[in-house]
């Protein structure tokens, strides 16, 4: 049937299973928003504040469900704004379609209003990008997106479209659903028995995980690996969740603020086996002396991960939780009883934070957080202290319970990541984003949203009137000068919130926290929760930049 | 460092080559030389890039890296003592009735050819490996250039190694 662009673009989204999408409007993309309001029955779109809210709200709902994640913003300043969003997701691989509306095709490379070059921005932040130039190739256009961002090593992919295209017509044929690209394989038997073969030889093994064990069958194999090679297991910011908190094998957080333990464990093994990771400079700090007593075996999907920070000895590219499930059968039943009286003997003089009754402290509110709102809450943070201390002291992690902008680490992130993540999960399941008041200003605008789609997130703000990380780090290297870390803001939480239509508390202790929590969540609507905690609250452990575990700051 | 020539086949898009230089600058890849060409399939295009590289897995980044392009069809490093380098030089030298003779000696045994003469000005046309070149070049350095330019290395391995991905897509 002939069809119009703006009602191809909307017939795709449906046939590829998009049934809520996030973005703002304007005047290069009226014709697509014609189209979606006669649709609103089956496409629910959500409009925030700000087109960045958007596009991490794209992301977070991504993030919490494993779908695509999908915004449409227009052109000039809408794409623009789309930009950080965009980078958040390309750095943590999460798939993510993005579409910008342009100028019309006469009138691209004139300089005309609201004319940018989006595709040339977002080409280094995107595994790809498209123009869509004619209208007969747009639905083509769309469904390759939709492969893309979904197949081998996710992320985001950008469709642009000049406003002419989404008038003129073309004949649309439906289409099924896009099935991901297989990920290639690039191992046989003989290099799952040798790997098998050095994890069996181990004395002193780690498993070392991160983001790309994050899907449900990643998940289930590394559990089964782990238990049966009696493998102690640390992981990444992105891996937070992935195991349960409290599984004995589980050692926690690795890298910059990471447990003692678990860079003792690093530093010392004879191997680590590295899966679904990166080996970023927030985990091997020092890339010459990371893991150096160890044979590396690393394992992940995209070929070029392998070697890129850190020399490895042995790898295997390919899907993580298939290789694991391959290699399992040749895993011989261990027990490291030597190695693991080792590590609980580190685990008896690692970091541990010191309860208080008289102020709020950050593990204490963590702890709460979580006895309250239960292990199928999602939780989602900004970037700063707050988000160490979530990543260090948050039980009950489900999987995809735990959003966080790990790569990019983008202040701002949290807001809009929590509307996605809680239009995803569904008004029942509490979603609880924990901010800094730095990152929180960034991006509290998107407080509107809430209140406006009746998104019932819980924000938890780690109030300490100071942006703690940087000031932590002007604490211990800069001589005590708090240079722009310290604005005396004046802002009123409580009055604030208010202001948007939502409801505002204020705690100073813990019963005080305890109560106000309560209320959200028995409440079901948006809230903001102010915690004050103290100026110099630190993270701790951390090893600085560069450094390596002699360098580590436990106090 | 070691030279390294890597030849990439691509689709022949628009903006491809956008792409593949926008990554060399990101991931801090250096570029010596870049060319890019049409092959015998309308729907392929070659791109020949020439690195200096400290290792190889600098080099393995940056093929791999390259791969990961959707526009990426075949990413490899040619065997360069297997392999047939080839650059275009154009440059035009000072010359009049007092030097152009020897001028002309100097290019009959590069093989340069005289492509344009004026009362005070000859212009070579040379190609070759690009060590041919650079001889060539150092034997004017006596002479007064006024310009030139270098194509950068284009190049094939020899005998029958890689040209199946041509038939396929023939």
């Amino acid at each position: 049937m002939m069809l119009t662009g703006a009602q191809i673009f909307v017939k795709v989204l449906l046939e590829q299973g998009v049934d809520t999408m996030f973005g703002y409007p304007g005047g290069a993309v009226l014709n697509l928003y014609d189209e979606l309001y006669k649709a609103q029955d089956q496409l629910t779109h959500i409009m925030t504040a700000h087109e960045q809210g958007a596009a991490h709200a794209a992301d977070g709902y991504a993030r919490a469900t494993g779908k695509t994640g999908v915004v449409l913003a227009t052109s000039g300043p809408g794409a623009t704004n789309l930009v950080t969003g965009i980078a958040t997701a390309y750095m943590d691989s999460v798939p993510m379609v993005a579409f910008t509306g342009n100028v019309s095709t006469n009138l691209i490379g004139r300089d005309s209003f609201q004319e940018v070059y989006i595709t040339g921005i977002t080409m280094p932040i995107t595994k790809h990008n498209f123009v869509v130039r004619r209208v007969e190739d747009l639905a083509d256009t769309m469904r390759e997106a939709f492969r893309i961002a979904q197949s081998g090593r996710k992320g985001p992919v950008l469709v642009d479209i000049p406003k002419d295209v989404t008038s003129d017509r073309a004949e649309y044929t439906p289409a099924a659903p896009v099935v991901p690209t297989p990920v290639k394989a690039r191992y046989d038997l003989l290099a799952i028995k040798q790997a098998a073969e050095i994890i069996n030889r181990a004395k002193r093994p780690v498993i070392y995980y991160g983001g790309g064990v994050h899907s449900d069958e990643g998940r289930t194999a590394l559990n089964e690996f782990i238990h049966k090679a009696d493998l102690p297991a640390t992981h990444t910011l992105m891996a937070a969740g992935v195991l349960s908190y409290g599984d004995p094998m589980n050692l926690g957080l690795l890298g910059m603020h990471g447990s003692f333990t678990s860079n003792k464990v690093v530093d010392e093994a004879d191997v680590v086996i590295a899966v679904g990771t990166r080996f970023s400079d927030r985990v091997a700090l020092n890339t010459k002396t990371f893991a150096h007593n160890a044979t590396i075996v690393q394992i992940d999907i995209d070929p070029a991960e392998v070697g890129k920070n850190v020399a490895v000895n042995y790898s295997l590219v390919g899907d993580a939780s298939e290789i694991l499930t391959a290699m399992l059968p040749h895993i011989q039943p261990a027990h490291h009883t030597e190695w693991w009286d080792q590590i609980h003997h580190w685990q008896a003089i690692d970091y541990h934070p010191t309860n208080h009754n008289d102020r709020l402290m950050p593990h204490q509110i963590i702890g709460t957080c979580c006895e309250l709102a239960g292990p199928d809450a999602v939780y989602v943070t900004d970037v700063g202290q707050h988000q160490m201390w979530a990543a260090q002291y948050i039980r009950h992690v489900k999987n995809r319970g735990f959003l966080t902008s790990g790569g990019l680490g983008t202040m701002g992130f949290g807001y809009g990541a929590a509307l996605g993540a809680q239009a995803a999960v569904g008004r029942d399941t509490p979603v609880v984003m924990m901010t800094g008041d730095g990152s929180f200003h960034m991006n509290l605008n998107e407080a509107c949203t809430a209140v406006s789609y009746d998104l019932p997130v819980i924000t938890v703000i780690f109030n300490n009137q100071v942006l703690g990380m940087v000031r932590q780090w002007q604490t211990t290297f800069y001589g005590k000068r708090y240079s722009s870390t310290d604005p005396h803001r004046a802002t009123d939480y409580v009055k604030l919130a208010e202001g948007f239509g939502l409801k505002g508390y204020h705690c100073e202790t813990l019963t005080e926290f305890r109560a106000a929590f309560e209320e959200a969540l028995a409440s079901k609507k948006p809230a903001w929760i102010e915690c004050r905690i103290a100026k110099d609250e630190k993270v701790l452990p951390m090893i600085p930049a560069g450094g390596t575990i002699e360098d580590m700051i436990m106090s | 460092m070691n030279r390294h020539v890597i030849s990439l086949l691509v689709d022949n898009h628009a903006g491809v080559l956008t792409r593949v230089s926008s990554l060399f600058g990101r991931r801090g890849f250096n570029i010596d030389s870049l060319t890019v060409s049409a092959t015998n399939d309308p729907a392929t295009s070659r791109i020949t890039i020439v690195v200096h590289v400290d290792d190889d897995a600098e080099l393995q980044q940056i093929i791999l890296q390259t791969a990961n392009l959707q526009e990426s069809q075949q990413v490899f490093a040619l065997d360069i003592p297997h392999s047939l380098l080839r650059e275009l030089l154009l440059i035009k030298v000072c010359a009049d009735v007092t030097n152009r003779t020897e001028l002309k000696e100097i290019a009959s045994i590069y093989k340069a050819k005289i492509i344009d003469l004026s009362p005070t000005s000859m212009v070579f046309e040379l190609t070759g490996e690009p060590e041919k070149i650079d001889a060539f070049l150092s034997m004017l350095a006596d002479y007064k250039i006024m310009e030139m330019c270098r194509t950068g290395i284009t190049a094939l391995e020899r005998g029958n190694r890689h040209d199946h991905i041509q038939q396929q897509q023939a």
